[in-house]
C-alpha cells in the first residue's frame, strides 16, 4: 500500500453533509472487474458544480461536511477518489465503513470539528488556490495563515498508513493464533464447521 | 457483571487485540456477491494466497442479474463478465455452497442466508454489502465491509477492526395494523438519522420487536445501516429457534439440541448498560413515507413535505432544500397527494414471504391505477418466488396489473435493467433514497410492502389503513 506521511496539496470544497456512496460513484459504473479506472465517473455529474472547476484542478485534498461516504460499502467510492487524484478527505465525520475502506487504500479521513470545518470552507471559497498540509506523524492539519488544528486517529490505523503496511500480511503474523482460536472453536461450537 | 448481546458477540470472537483496541475477529460466515468480489479474488490470487477456510464460504449472483427472460442469459456484456468472474472465482476458489444465477435457490444474499439456514444465532457474518447487517436478526455480529476486507477474510478469517458502542432502541407496545417493521425502521431513522448509529452495534429489544416475525426482525436490522450502525441484533428466542430449524445448513439430532441450548444464551443480560438508549412507542407508530433524498427525510402518511425555510441549520437546510428540488415537490404538500409513476415492491429489506404475503392482503380483488405505469414485484430468491406460487400470490400480484418477476436485488439500485427513468417517481419498499440509486434522475420514496401496494391501487401515497 501507498504510504501516507506529510501531504501539501490544494483543497477541494463539496459543501454538502451526507454524501452517500451512491453519488460518490454511482452504480452503473460498478461493474469493472478491477480497481483502477472510476476516477473519471467520481461524482457523476456533480463534478461540475464543485469539485471539478477549473479553479481546484490538481486537487488533493477534499474538503466535506458531515456523514461522508454513508450508504453503500462499495470500496469503489475510495477507489474512485484516488483515482482522482485525492489523498485526504477532511470532514466532520464519516460513515464507518467508508470510514475504514480509506484506509485500506492509502487514503487518509481527517475528523474535525465543525468550528474549523466552517471556517476552512470560508477560507477555501476566498482564497484561490488555497492549500493545506496534513501531516500524519504529528496527527495536524495546518492553514496557510499557520493556524494548527490536531486530530485524532488509532495508533494502529496510523502506524499502518504512514509506512504503507499490508493488513493481510501483518494479520497472518498472527497466523498460530488464528489456527488455535479455530480449533477450540470447532470443539465447542461444532455445527458451524459442519 | 451483565453485559449487552454485542459484547458477548465481540468477546466470543476475538482472536488477537493491538494495545489500542484493534482487535482480530474471527469470521464463521463469509457470504460473497459477483459485485464486490472480484478485486478481492484477484489480489489473493496476485498473492498466490488460498482463502484460509473456504467452507464458510457461501456466494450467490444477485446484483446484476436480470430479473426476465432468463431463458436469455444476461444480455448485458459488462454485468455478464461480472456474474462469470464469480463463476471461475468459485470454481477456483471453492465454497460451502454456490447459487449461480438461473439455479431455484438463486437470490438476494441476504435472503438466501437465513434462507438456507447459513446464517446461524451467535456466528459473526460478513459480507461486502453494506445490509449485511440484515443477518444481526438472527442474534449474529453480521457486518457489511469493503472488497479490501473481503479480501482479508478470504486470506485470514479473521477482521481487523475496533469494537463499537452499544445502543439499544427500545420499541414498547404493540403495533397497529397496518404498521411494519418497515415504518419502525424509518421512524427509528426520522428519530435519530442516517448518522445517529455512527460508531454503535444497535439491538432492537421492547415488546414490539418481540412480537415481529424473523422476516420483520431482518427488515428491522437491515436497515440499522441507514442509521449509520455497521450491525443491528435482536436476541435469540423461540421464533428464532423455530425459523432456523429444518433448514439445508442448520445442525441436526445432537448438535440442534447443543447448538440451541448455547443460543439460548444469546441475549443481553438483564441491567447490562448501554451507551445510548432510544425509545419508542409502538402504538405511535404510523406509516412512513420519506420525502427526499436520504431515509431520514421521512415524515408519516398523515404528514406533508416540510419547508426548508423553517429549518434553522444551515446545511440542513441547503440539503432539504435540494432534495426538494430533486425530488420535484413543493413544501407543504401533504403527503397522499403525491401522485406516483411506479412501484417496486422487492430487495434485501422488503423481498421476503410475509412481506409479498402482506402486499398481496392489500392488492387482493384490486387493480392497479391508471396513472402507475409500471408495477414490479420481485421476490428475495428462487425459494421465496416458488412458495408465493404454491399460495397463489402471483395470481393475485398478475390479476391486478403487476409484473412478477424472477429474484435479484433488481430495482433497488437498478444494475440490471429494471430502473427509473429520469423524473419517474418511485413508492419502494427498498432502503435508500439517494439521487440516482433506482436510475439517473429517479425519484425513489420508500415504504411498506403494504405501504407500496397502497400506493399502486391508488395511484399516489395513501394510508394502507384504510384499505385494510
Amino acid at each position: 500500500m501507498r504510504p501516507f506521511t506529510i501531504l501539501d496539496g490544494l483543497v477541494a470544497p463539496l459543501d454538502r453533509a451526507n454524501v452517500d456512496t451512491d453519488a460518490i460513484i454511482p452504480k452503473q459504473f460498478l461493474k469493472s472487474i478491477k480497481r483502477s479506472g472510476f476516477g473519471p465517473n467520481l461524482f457523476d455529474e456533480w463534478r461540475y458544480l464543485d469539485v471539478g472547476q477549473p479553479r481546484y484542478q490538481g486537487a488533493q485534498i477534499l474538503l466535506t461536511r458531515s456523514n461522508f461516504g454513508c450508504g453503500s460499502s462499495r470500496e469503489h467510492a475510495p477507489w474512485a477518489l484516488d483515482d482522482f487524484g485525492f489523498r485526504a478527505i477532511v470532514g466532520e465525520s464519516f460513515a464507518d465503513i467508508f470510514f475504514n475502506n480509506c484506509f485500506k487504500n492509502g487514503l487518509l479521513p481527517v475528523v474535525l470539528p465543525a468550528a474549523e470545518i466552517d471556517a476552512l470552507f470560508a477560507l477555501v471559497e476566498v482564497t484561490p488556490g488555497f492549500r493545506l498540509r496534513v501531516d500524519l506523524p504529528n496527527q495536524v492539519v495546518v492553514r496557510p495563515d499557520g493556524h494548527v488544528i490536531a486530530f485524532d486517529i488509532d495508533a494502529f490505523r496510523k502506524e499502518c498508513l504512514i509506512h504503507g503496511l499490508d493488513d493481510i500480511g501483518l494479520s497472518l503474523r498472527h497466523a498460530d493464533k488464528i489456527r488455535a482460536f479455530e480449533e477450540r472453536r470447532r470443539a465447542e461450537q461444532p455445527w458451524l464447521f459442519a | 457483571m451483565p453485559h449487552t448481546l454485542y459484547d458477548k458477540l465481540w468477546a466470543s470472537h476475538v482472536v488477537h487485540e493491538e494495545p489500542d483496541g484493534t482487535a482480530l475477529v474471527y469470521i464463521d460466515r463469509h457470504l460473497v456477491h459477483e459485485v464486490t468480489s472480484p478485486q478481492a479474488f484477484e489480489g489473493l490470487r496476485m498473492a498466490a494466497r488460498r482463502p484460509w477456510r473456504e467452507r464458510s464460504i457461501v456466494a450467490t449472483a444477485d446484483h446484476n442479474t436480470p430479473t426476465t427472460h432468463w431463458d436469455r442469459g444476461i444480455e448485458d456484456p459488462i454485468s455478464r463478465q461480472q456474474v462469470e468472474t464469480l463463476d471461475a472465482n468459485i470454481r477456483e476458489f471453492g465454497a460451502l455452497a454456490y447459487f449461480p444465477f438461473r439455479d431455484g435457490r438463486q437470490g438476494i444474499v441476504h435472503v438466501i442466508g437465513p434462507e438456507q439456514g447459513a446464517t446461524l444465532p451467535g456466528m459473526t457474518v460478513v459480507c461486502g454489502d453494506s445490509h449485511t447487517s440484515t443477518h444481526g436478526a438472527f442474534a449474529c455480529l453480521a457486518q457489511g465491509i469493503g472488497t479490501s476486507e473481503v479480501e482479508h477474510v478470504l486470506a485470514t478469517q479473521c477482521l481487523l477492526q475496533k469494537k463499537s458502542r452499544n445502543m439499544l432502541v427500545e420499541v414498547a407496545g404493540a403495533l397497529q395494523e397496518g404498521v411494519s417493521a418497515k415504518d419502525i425502521a424509518l421512524a427509528v431513522i426520522g428519530r435519530i438519522g442516517t448518522a445517529g448509529g455512527t460508531g454503535y452495534a444497535i439491538e432492537y429489544g421492547g415488546e414490539a420487536i418481540r412480537a415481529l416475525s424473523m422476516e420483520g426482525r431482518m427488515t428491522l436490522c437491515n436497515m440499522a445501516i441507514e442509521a449509520g450502525a455497521r450491525c443491528g441484533l435482536v436476541g435469540a428466542d423461540e421464533v428464532t429457534v423455530d425459523y432456523v430449524r429444518g433448514r439445508p445448513f442448520a445442525p441436526r439430532g445432537e448438535m440442534w439440541e447443543q447448538a440451541v441450548s448455547y443460543w439460548k444464551t444469546l441475549n443481553s443480560d438483564e441491567g447490562a448498560a448501554f451507551d445510548q438508549v432510544v425509545r419508542l412507542d409502538a402504538c405511535a407508530i404510523e406509516p412512513q413515507v420519506t420525502w427526499g433524498t436520504s431515509p431520514e427525510m421521512v415524515t408519516s402518511i398523515g404528514g406533508v413535505v416540510p419547508d426548508p425555510a423553517r429549518e434553522p441549520d444551515p446545511v440542513r437546510r441547503e440539503g432539504m432544500a435540494r432534495a426538494l428540488r430533486y425530488m420535484g415537490l413543493a413544501p407543504g404538500t401533504p403527503m397522499c397527494e403525491i401522485p406516483i409513476d411506479k412501484v417496486f415492491i422487492g430487495s434485501c429489506t422488503n423481498s421476503r414471504i410475509e412481506d409479498l404475503r402482506a402486499a398481496a392482503m392489500v392488492v387482493e380483488g384490486r387493480r392497479v391505477a391508471d396513472n402507475v405505469r409500471q408495477a414490479l414485484v420481485v421476490p428475495g430468491s428462487g425459494l421465496v418466488k416458488r412458495q408465493a406460487e404454491e399460495e397463489g400470490l402471483d395470481q393475485v400480484f398478475r390479476a391486478a396489473g403487476f409484473e412478477w418477476r424472477e429474484p435479484g436485488c433488481s430495482m433497488c439500485l437498478a444494475m440490471n435493467a429494471d430502473r427509473l427513468e429520469p423524473g419517474e417517481r418511485c413508492a419502494s419498499t427498498s432502503n435508500r433514497n439517494f439521487e440516482g440509486r433506482q436510475g439517473a434522475g429517479g425519484r425513489t420514496h420508500l415504504v411498506s410492502p403494504q405501504m407500496a401496494a397502497a400506493a399502486a391501487i391508488v395511484g399516489r401515497f395513501a394510508d394502507v389503513r384504510a384499505l385494510l
